[in-house]
């Protein structure tokens, strides 16, 4: 297969059109699907290829869409539904958890698969404040009977988003905002990724780094510095919250002996705080020192631009925690992505 | 826009408006224009990020229904929230710093453009997620009652608001409590960028409370005296029999927010409105005739409003930014 680089929001469009290219019970909506900027570019190919049959806005009712969603795929279509702002989906849990997630198990299968697929766009970008940049990954992904998966990479993007709308359960897809203009290698044919398959985005000897979504790229530019100060670290993206790669992820601490974790939402509660549950609960005999947790500080996102540099975690933290298992001074500078200046709406 | 039929005058709507009072409603809705285009042009030079939602068109509707009530009922509003925090008396410096996202701003930088609040002028809230503020409006209301009050309760919402549940889950509630609660319809033709009829069954929306038996009404949401006259019966309703329904029809001449270009519409629909239906002009013109302000009048109030809006910016970007502690101050459960 060749391959070629591609931004996210391209590899995510791609994965979107080849799937409803081979399966035509497939239609997308939610807010602004149809919008000239089609959801950062996600939607506007489909449409233009499917046109407005398959490809149509929706008012904000978030919470009758989800039950609507859910009773089309019910009925054997593939509904995607699309959350401009993953905060928006409050709206919807009623539904996806204590319906969707429940169908198959609730019936004992009798009510059939329900193909259901929501995307939700979450994360920083200045002045998204305190409403419209939360994550959701573990909230969802508390629910036994969906999938939550958060793609880090443009080749993940198309290949989970295929896998998604391929599944007999619904699956949500939280891509975060600065993530659509970052570039990487993308397979031109159709394809799948497994969801609930970690990948090792780097291989190290010294510590593991579990990082989700976005912190995934600050992982990597956290490991060029570590490697600089001589420290071999291993990048473990989960790629899937639920279900969750243990066995990878366990077997990276055991190899290490140390473990930072850095999600991209709060600790208390967290997807963080999980993976660290499981290596004390699971690899305590090789842990060599506590497992720190890189996670928002605790209080809601603020619009200050100054404050919200603050608030949202880094490389620099991920360096800062590495260096602190080596006995080494905290405070090295260490350059974040420069995704987050880039980003220009659409608000 | 079709005219509307005539409606049964209010007792309190015998009381014409003051040549003062007129003066008034004019200088308010300058002001909001004045302040909107700053915030604009402040927008435009990087100083605002994020949410900028211009309430410039629309201006009629928030002074002339502000015209109708006393300093002690309430309002609460969406997102697109400066022109009522003006129209309820707050500091134009303090609402433009929050959109700079600085320390003098009234949530210390932290809220934004979509929230802010002051107790003080009784007005609850900016809010940031689509239909959210209805069924608050509705408790405001139930406290007023509960209070054996019958201060009324002003819910502001948007053409696009008007499809969630949870808006009928309020009629339901404002209905069979009899709550002094008047729900306003912004109706400004698009909910960010799908026009009314691409979103909603039906788009007289102030039928939507007639399942529930609450009078509605459509209002010229482009003449500030047909909003006053019509909140003048809303609220003389509300007061004692229960909630109200008015549908302004307007217009917002910008796009949804700062980075929308609007492209979903033409451009000759926006001149025709601005041009033709424009609420400060045409209420120029209405004072200009009746011999209630001259032109000298008229400009010395711009340059007031202007001075203002320009002091406000100054205020805004002098603020300092908040110092990185302010992040912890204000949660709810404090951390050491």
């Amino acid at each position: 297969m060749s391959e070629r680089n591609l931004t996210y929001r391209e590899a995510l469009s791609e994965g979107l059109v080849q799937a409803m290219e081979r399966d035509d019970s497939i239609f997308v909506t939610g807010i602004a699907v149809d919008y000239s900027s089609g959801i950062f570019g996600t939607t506007s190919e489909a449409l233009r290829r499917f046109g407005p049959k398959r490809v149509f806005d929706a008012p904000a009712m978030e919470n009758a869409l989800a039950g609507i969603a859910i009773g089309a795929a019910a009925m054997g279509k593939r509904p995607v539904v699309v959350h401009p702002r993953a905060d928006f989906a409050f709206l919807a849990m009623d539904q996806l958890v204590n319906l969707a997630a429940k169908w198959k198990y609730m019936f004992a299968g009798r009510a059939g698969s329900l193909p259901l697929v929501v995307r939700a766009v979450i994360g920083r970008g200045w002045g998204q404040g305190a409403t419209h940049s939360q994550s959701l990954q573990s909230i969802f992904a508390h629910f036994p009977g969906i999938a939550v998966v958060m793609p880090a990479s443009p080749g993940d993007a198309k290949g989970l988003t295929a896998a998604a709308l391929a599944a007999d359960h619904p699956t949500v897809i939280l891509e975060y905002r600065t993530l659509y203009e970052s570039t990487g290698p993308v397979a031109e044919d159709y394809y799948r990724e497994e969801i609930g398959r970690a990948r090792t985005v780097r291989i190290g000897k010294d510590v593991t780094i579990v990082a989700a979504s976005q912190l995934v790229l600050e992982a990597i530019a956290a490991a060029k510095t570590l490697a600089d100060m001589g420290i071999d670290a291993e990048i473990v993206d989960p790629r899937s919250i639920r279900p969750l790669d243990e066995s990878a992820i366990l077997a990276s601490v055991r190899k290490t002996g140390r473990l930072i974790v850095a999600d991209t939402s709060w600790s208390l509660c967290g997807f963080a705080s999980e993976i660290a549950a499981l290596a004390a609960e699971r690899a305590f005999a090789q842990l060599r020192a506590p497992v720190r947790r890189i996670t928002l500080p605790d209080c809601p996102a603020p619009v200050s631009y100054k404050l919200e540099e603050a608030f949202y975690p880094g490389a620099a933290d991920i360096v800062n925690a590495a260096a602190s298992f080596f006995g080494m001074a905290e405070g090295k500078e260490t350059a974040s992505n420069k995704l987050v200046g880039e980003f220009k709406g659409p608000y | 826009m079709a005219p509307l039929p005539p409606k049964k005058k209010a007792k309190s709507e015998e009381n014409v408006p003051s040549a003062e009072a007129l003066i008034k409603y004019y200088r308010d809705m300058l002001l909001i224009r004045r302040f909107e285009e700053k915030a604009g042009q402040m927008y435009g030079m990087g100083l605002i990020g994020g949410f900028c939602h211009l309430y410039i068109g629309q201006e009629a509707v928030v002074v002339g229904m502000q015209s109708t009530i006393t300093p002690d009922d309430a309002v609460i509003t969406s997102y697109r929230d400066h022109g009522h925090m003006l129209a309820c008396g707050m500091e134009p410096g303090g609402v433009m710093a929050e959109l700079t996202g600085r320390i003098g701003g009234y949530s210390k930088g932290k809220g934004g453009s979509m929230h802010m609040f002051s107790k003080e002028k009784n007005f609850y809230g900016g809010h940031g997620i689509v239909g959210a503020q209805v069924p608050l409006g509705t408790g405001i209301a139930f406290a007023s009652k509960y209070r054996g009050k019958t201060n009324v309760s002003l819910t502001y919402m948007g053409d696009g608001a008007v499809n969630q549940g949870q808006v009928y889950e309020s009629f339901n509630m404002a209905q069979l409590w009899k709550l002094p609660v008047i729900f306003i319809i912004e109706n400004n033709k698009y909910g960010m960028g799908t026009s009314i009829e691409r979103a909603s069954s039906t788009t007289d929306f102030y039928h939507r409370g007639a399942a529930h038996g609450i009078p509605g009404e459509a209002v010229d949401g482009m003449n500030v005296l047909s909003v006053r006259a019509a909140g003048l019966r809303a609220v003389e309703h509300a007061r004692t029999k229960g909630p109200y329904i008015l549908e302004m029809q307007t217009y917002r001449y910008r796009g949804h927010s700062m980075s929308d270009p609007a492209k979903y519409r033409q451009k000759e629909e926006v001149d025709k409105m601005r041009s033709q239906h424009d609420p400060i002009e045409s209420h120029a013109k209405f004072l200009l005739e009746g011999g209630f302000a001259d032109e000298a009048a008229l400009k010395a109030i711009d340059r007031e409003v202007k001075d203002i809006s320009s002091k406000a910016a100054e205020f805004a970007q002098n603020s300092p930014e908040p110092p990185v502690s302010e992040l912890f101050t204000d949660v709810l459960i404090e951390t050491n």
